[in-house]
């Protein structure tokens, strides 16, 4: 056969591997209206459920009365939590290893709590049932505040005392009051208070990073059809893990997990929300199985923002101590977490705060301790990593601040600071004083390339002549420069310290190699806008040797797809990319003895070129892998099966370590409040760059993310735990007009251990952007006295720091 | 409960007649009545566009009209943009540009966007910006959807000028 | 966010729509744009048992540019506002103003009349129509009235206007002078933080009118006759201008919301009411 393409760069183009900036397979779909996400899925007799929802933040139920509900035409069932429990299923584990309530059982913890599920014909009549649900609600004292509650005698959840007042074991732990879920530590406790006593400088600092939500697009929401005939329930749903969701719903429900299908459609977007299990997947299911028809749940706005799935609500207090040349020493932090009602926290079972402890940072500092405290309050339950691996977001936010605070205290130059602290180069792989091993940065490259091009010297010359003309009258607005240098850990993770609920964080890739020399490959992993129908195609044509295009992904489907822990904490390409580039090279592998056969030679005399096995030495002897593929199927080749497929499931070694380096310039009306961001620069390190187009694509998207938190975004609460920013008039969602341009950039250091040296990138632009912002906004008043404010940086609270620095007067 | 209306609509140029209660929000006649699922709901109060159709040359919002107040209107949606045989340039250059990632937003962004063009074929970035500032992406940061509407102003334009130019020919043909 | 079920009308002429509203009363109301109306019912904030669809009902969406005023219908929308040349060159402000009210999809449907009818502390409309001296006409069953828009509103939601009337039209006295709408708000979609209409006469170099109003600023718009006063006379020179600030400040009284606490927003409407002035004046 004559390969049609003979030229190697040729060979290499037609694959569109990794490297290349291939176009989205996806797109075609999207942008003609033809996705398929789960309100789209219509089945014939299916039934509508909604929530009656609790307006109070704490009260006890007195009675819940649906003979009104019942009454409406086309209302089929109103379910509550007795009907709940002889099921057992009117409570069900979460993520963090508490339970939380399906349907309020006695009482609600939270406003916008699930108190009754009503089970309609259509959304109209189960609106109007809603309406009619009458409970009876007597109020309790509400706690809003952490601090409050590890104060209070109001016992929030009554179900963790014992009946003598005893307090039981947490899942992390003992409990040191009633309304105390865990403390967590890492580090050590003396050693670095020694070393913070006896210090040259000291600096501490007290912030708090808000309450926010990762409001994707697309609200939750799911489909369940319970087919009684056969004994098979199937669930579509905006899932991020469709395999752990399968798992769960069998452990509550006692289906079988053969007899469960669980299906994640086209998902518009996740960022750490649809990573749970709610109330709603729960109360479907069992609706389906109590009427026997197909029962659709999708939460609205409200209930979005209102219930499922906050993110961040940290307090976080530190001290970091340096010599008097600015050589950081020793670090220290305390964390009160604000939980919410219940734990519903998506974090591995043995980090019940996330990866917090990467909180020293991108910085070689020799003694650490970290503690923290997950306290419950009458807040919705949550604390998912809104587009960041498990807490990172809070760590790197902490260190990018102190780092700043302790460069006011020792009177230097911020950017000065960071680089004498930085890890070296050659002291990679670094295990940092919390524990983890870096596996690789390259740290000052990044910084210097950086600074030079952003001319940091020339903006710092500039704020300072601003700073004249603003004391000299000539100008009202400021000038902050942001800095931020960033290292996620993502990829969670190792099997041996990561699991969720049990269940090992490892990822997974079957391929399959048709006859004809194109391919299925079936990931563990799910896409919520990551584009892996187009990269893992890119991974597995450049391990393989057949073109992207002749490669099909598909993800999200239990039935099909091997067992993965889905996709959030920028996990996909870490670890499923991994299982991808694996099981391609077990395909290599047969390729080649199938190649050596068909040539004559022996296995070790043949070599792989691009897309094709040739002898060694003589070029013009090869086999393409279409041809080996057809080979595989068609011939009998003595020893080796017919057939051309293979499995990985890979459990990575370690995580992987993303860096970047971040510049933003910001202009501040300190008349107003109103920051106008005038430049943002942003390089990104993700190792190995599988397809640039779509890296830039995540960081313009995650920076965006990042500037919505640091300028405004929060989920608020009144004293009396009412939502005060339920809706997008309030919550806040850049438009296309309050977004800038983003400058982006790079370098590669591949990461060691993965097989194709890549990092995952999709979470770095959130992790990194959220301090660069803030500390743009905060640089701009540190001429004037200002130390540290807390987020978000909205028109108000920057206006207000004006006003506290005197700047109105 | 008040009586069910006759309400006529024309969809992507289809005539559709049925009953509906007053309530019907367009967005679920189209969704739900009509399998029309391109455009999707994000708020349900008006501030993200993800629902954004055409009606009688208006983007509109969907979740905020009722099928009823659309009665006797023309109504275009995604699916009547452009499909496999004849992509809209907007349609192409989301694609190429990289401007949409779930693709939630990407039915009513680009539906917004036919409009804008219409309004402004030749819109500079700030432009662009404003007049698509009733749709909202989480997942883009704007950027490249900003270069999609540019590279597809850029593309209409030059394939208007060689149609007018085309047309051009024949007149001056005709003439002699 | 399904709204209670409702009776629909879309009657083809006025006296179809009083006849409706003579009917039900209390339970009917007129629907012009419904950007406002529609959400309110959505989140069940709003009952309405009989809605009137004014679309089909005509007269009501010209604009007529006059030798002394201008007439626009209460059906005018907001980009009708943006569109219209002749009205741009007549009263400026008016474009500037509705370019900075929600967004295009929202000010293709939202109209001039559902937004000085509905009573919305938030609207934009309403304080630019007490800064033009803008008269609004009412029908009724007893036949028409006008009334002046700086006499319209009594509280949130409370209007002169009687439930059984109808806003037909809005009619200004052709506007002189420097103008300027000044508005900070959150972002794209938001309502006013504090927002200024200014429209401002010279003679000289000395001011010899001007009309201020503010928005979102108290459980009305303000028209602050007397920070139009403090101006009068004036080169615009800084102490006029603290002096209008401070006559302002006197006449609003804003509440804390999302947007900021009241110290906040009574600085940013001294700011923003400044800089409004100072177009305008530039613009005198
Ligand atoms: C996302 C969003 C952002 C917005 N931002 C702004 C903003 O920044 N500034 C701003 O000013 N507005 C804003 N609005 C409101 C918008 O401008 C509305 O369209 C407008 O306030 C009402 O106009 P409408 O025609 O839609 O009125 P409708 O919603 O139809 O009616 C509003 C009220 O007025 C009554 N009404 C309507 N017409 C008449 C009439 N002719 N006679 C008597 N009563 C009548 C109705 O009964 C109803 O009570 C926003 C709306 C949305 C959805
Ligand atoms: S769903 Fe209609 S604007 Fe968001
Ligand atoms: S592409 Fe996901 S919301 Fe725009």
């Amino acid at each position: 056969m004559k390969d049609e393409v003979e030229n190697r760069e040729d060979r290499v183009a037609n694959l569109k591997g990794m490297g290349c900036s291939r176009k989205r397979v996806e797109d075609a779909r999207f942008t003609q209206g033809k996705g398929n996400y789960v309100d789209d899925i219509k089945l014939d007799g299916m039934l509508f459920g909604d929530f009656v929802r609790s307006p109070y933040a704490h009260a006890r139920i007195k009675s819940v009365d649906t003979a009104a509900a019942l009454e409406v035409p086309g209302v089929l069932a109103v379910l509550t939590a007795a009907d709940l429990e002889p099921l057992g299923l009117h409570w069900m584990p979460t993520l963090a290893g508490d339970k939380q309530m399906v349907l309020a059982d006695g009482k609600v913890l939270f406003q916008g709590q699930e108190v009754a599920f009503v089970v309609a014909e259509d959304r109209y009549a189960a609106a109007d049932g809603i309406e009619l649900v009458e409970v009876e609600y007597e109020e309790l004292p509400v706690i809003v505040d952490p601090f409050e509650a590890l104060q209070s005698d109001v016992v929030l959840r009554e179900d963790l005392v014992g009946e003598d007042g005893s307090l039981p074991d947490g899942a992390h732990g003992p409990r040191k009051h009633h309304n105390h879920i865990f403390t967590w530590e890492a580090g050590d406790k003396e050693p670095t208070e020694e070393v913070i006593a006896n210090a040259e400088v000291v600096a501490d600092e007290s912030m708090y990073y808000h309450r926010t939500h990762p409001c994707p697009l697309e609200t939750c929401g799911c489909v369940a059809s319970m087919d009684k005939v056969n004994g098979k329930l199937t669930l579509w749903g905006t899932f991020q893990a469709p395999h752990a969701i399968r798992t769960v719903v069998s452990l509550i429900s006692g289906i079988e997990e053969h007899n469960i299908r669980v299906i994640s459609p086209d998902i518009g977007g996740g960022f750490g929300n649809k990573v749970g299990a709610y109330p709603g997947y729960v109360c479907s299911v069992v609706a389906s199985i109590v009427t026997g028809k197909p029962v659709k749940w999708i939460e609205d706005r409200m209930d979005n923002l209102m219930t499922t799935a906050f993110a961040r609500d940290y307090h976080m207090t530190g001290k970091i101590s340096a010599t008097k040349e600015g050589k950081i020493t020793a670090l220290q932090c305390h964390v009160t977490a604000d939980h919410g009602g219940f734990d519903a926290c998506a974090d591995p079972t043995k980090f019940p705060a996330g990866f917090m402890n990467i909180c020293t940072g991108s910085y070689d500092i020799p003694t650490a301790y970290l503690e923290v405290d997950g306290v419950y309050t009458n807040k919705a339950p949550g604390g998912v990593s809104y587009r960041c691996s498990f807490r990172v977001t809070e760590a790197v936010y902490f260190i990018e601040r102190m780092i700043e605070v302790l460069a006011i205290e020792l009177d230097m130059d911020a950017a000065e600071l960071r680089r004498i602290n930085f890890i070296k180069k050659e002291q990679f792989p670094y295990t940092a004083a919390l524990g983890w091993e870096y596996d690789s940065g390259d740290y000052h490259t990044a910084w210097d390339k950086a600074l030079t091009t952003v001319d940091y010297e020339g903006l710092r010359a500039e704020q300072a002549q601003r700073v004249e003309d603003f004391k000299a009258g000539k100008t009202r607005k400021l000038m902050g420069i942001g800095l931020s240098f960033f290292t996620e850990i993502v990829g969670a993770g190792p099997v041996k310290n990561c699991d969720i609920l049990g269940l090992g964080m490892f990822d997974s890739c079957e391929i399959r190699i048709h006859p004809t020399g194109s391919a299925i490959a079936r990931l563990g992993t799910i896409s919520q806008g990551q584009g892996h129908a187009t990269t893992f195609a890119q991974i597995l044509a450049s391990e393989i040797g057949l073109p992207a295009d002749s490669i099909t992904i598909e993800e999200g489907d239990t039935d099909t797809a091997p067992y993965g822990l889905g996709t959030y904490g920028s996990r996909s390409t870490p670890v499923a990319g991994a299982a991808t580039a694996m099981a391609g090279r077990k395909i290599r592998a047969k390729a080649q003895m199938i190649a050596a056969y068909l040539l004559e030679v022996h296995d070790n005399d043949v070599e792989f070129d691009v897309d094709r096995f040739v002898v060694k030495g003589a070029p013009e002897k090869f086999k393409t892998m279409k041809e080996i593929a057809f080979a595989a199927y068609n011939q009998a080749i003595p020893g080796i099966e017919p057939g051309l497929e293979a499995v990985s499931y890979y459990d990575p070694p370690n995580m992987t370590y993303p860096f970047g380096a971040y510049v933003c310039v910001m202009d501040i009306d300190v008349d107003t409040g109103v920051p106008e961001i005038r430049r943002f620069y942003a390089l990104d390190d993700c190792g190995t760059r599988i397809n640039p187009m779509i890296i830039e694509g995540q960081v313009h998207g995650g920076l965006t993310e990042a500037l919505a938190v640091a300028l405004g975004q929060e989920i608020a609460y009144d004293d009396m735990g009412n939502v005060k920013t339920g809706t997008l008039m309030d919550f806040f969602l850049p438009t296309a007009w309050e977004v800038p341009n983003y400058e982006t950039d790079f370098t590669v250091t591949p990461s060691p251990h993965h097989p194709i040296g890549a990092k995952g990138v999709g979470e770095s632009p959130h992790v990194g952007g959220v301090p660069c912002f803030s500390n743009a906004v905060q640089d701009a008043f540190r001429p004037f006295g200002n130390r540290h404010t807390n987020m978000p940086h909205d028109h108000w609270r920057i206006w207000r720091t004006a006003n506290e620095l005197g700047l109105h007067d | 409960m008040p009586d069910k209306m006759h309400i006529k609509l024309n969809v992507n140029g289809k005539d559709e007649e049925f009953l509906a209660e007053p309530r019907e929000l367009l967005i679920y006649t189209l969704r739900e009545r009509l399998n029309i699922t391109g455009p999707h709901i994000g708020c349900e109060t008006s501030h993200c566009g993800a629902c954004t159709v055409t009606i009688d040359g208006k983007s509109v919002k969907s979740c905020t009209m009722f099928a009823a107040q659309a009665s006797g209107k023309s109504v275009t949606t995604i699916e009547g943009i452009g499909g496999p045989d004849d992509l809209h340039p907007l349609q192409e250059a989301f694609k190429e540009h990289h401007g949409l990632q779930c693709g939630y937003c990407t039915p009513g962004m680009i539906t917004r966007a036919t409009k804008l063009l219409e309004e402004n074929p030749n819109p500079t970035e700030e432009d662009i910006r404003f007049g698509m500032a009733g749709n909202i992406c989480r997942c883009t940061g704007y950027q490249n959807i900003v270069k999609s509407i540019q590279a597809a102003a850029a593309e209409m334009n030059a394939a208007a000028a060689s149609s007018s130019e085309a047309v051009g020919n024949k007149t001056v043909e005709a003439a002699e | 966010m399904i709204p209670a079920a409702f009776e629909y009308y879309r009657p083809q002429d006025m006296a179809g729509v009083l006849a409706i509203l003579e009917e039900h009363g209390d339970d009917a109301r007129v629907m012009a744009g419904g950007h406002s109306l529609i959400p309110m019912m959505k989140l069940r904030m709003a009952e309405v048992p009989h809605l009137i669809d004014l679309q089909d009902v005509g007269g009501m969406s010209g604009i007529e540019v006059g030798t002394d005023s201008i007439r626009i219908g209460a059906m005018v929308t907001q980009s009708d506002i943006i569109d219209d040349a002749s009205l741009a060159a007549a009263a400026p402000i008016l474009r500037e103003a509705a370019l900075q009210i929600a967004d295009p999809q929202v000010r293709y449907m939202g109209t001039v009349g559902g937004n000085v009818a509905n009573g919305d502390p938030g609207n934009d409309m309403p304080g630019l129509m007490q800064c033009l001296d803008a008269r609004f006409t009412l029908v009724g069953a007893d036949g028409e009235r006008d009334v002046p828009a700086r006499d319209f509103y009594e509280a949130a939601y409370m209007t002169a206007r009687e439930d059984e009337e109808v806003l037909t039209a809005v009619t200004i006295p052709l506007p002189k002078g420097g103008y300027a709408y000044e508005k900070q708000k959150r972002k794209i979609g938001d309502y006013a933080t504090a927002a200024a209409a200014v429209q401002i006469t010279k003679e000289g170099d000395v001011c010899a009118s001007a009309a201020i109003a503010m928005t979102n600023l108290s459980d009305t718009p303000v028209y602050s006759e007397a920070a139009g006063a403090a101006l009068v006379g004036t080169a615009l020179d800084d102490a006029a201008l603290t002096a209008a600030a401070a006559a302002m400040l006197n006449d609003i009284d804003p509440t804390e919301d999302n947007r900021g606490p009241i110290a906040f927003k009574k600085h940013v409407a001294g700011v923003i009411l400044r800089r409004a002035i100072l177009r305008a004046w530039s613009r005198a």
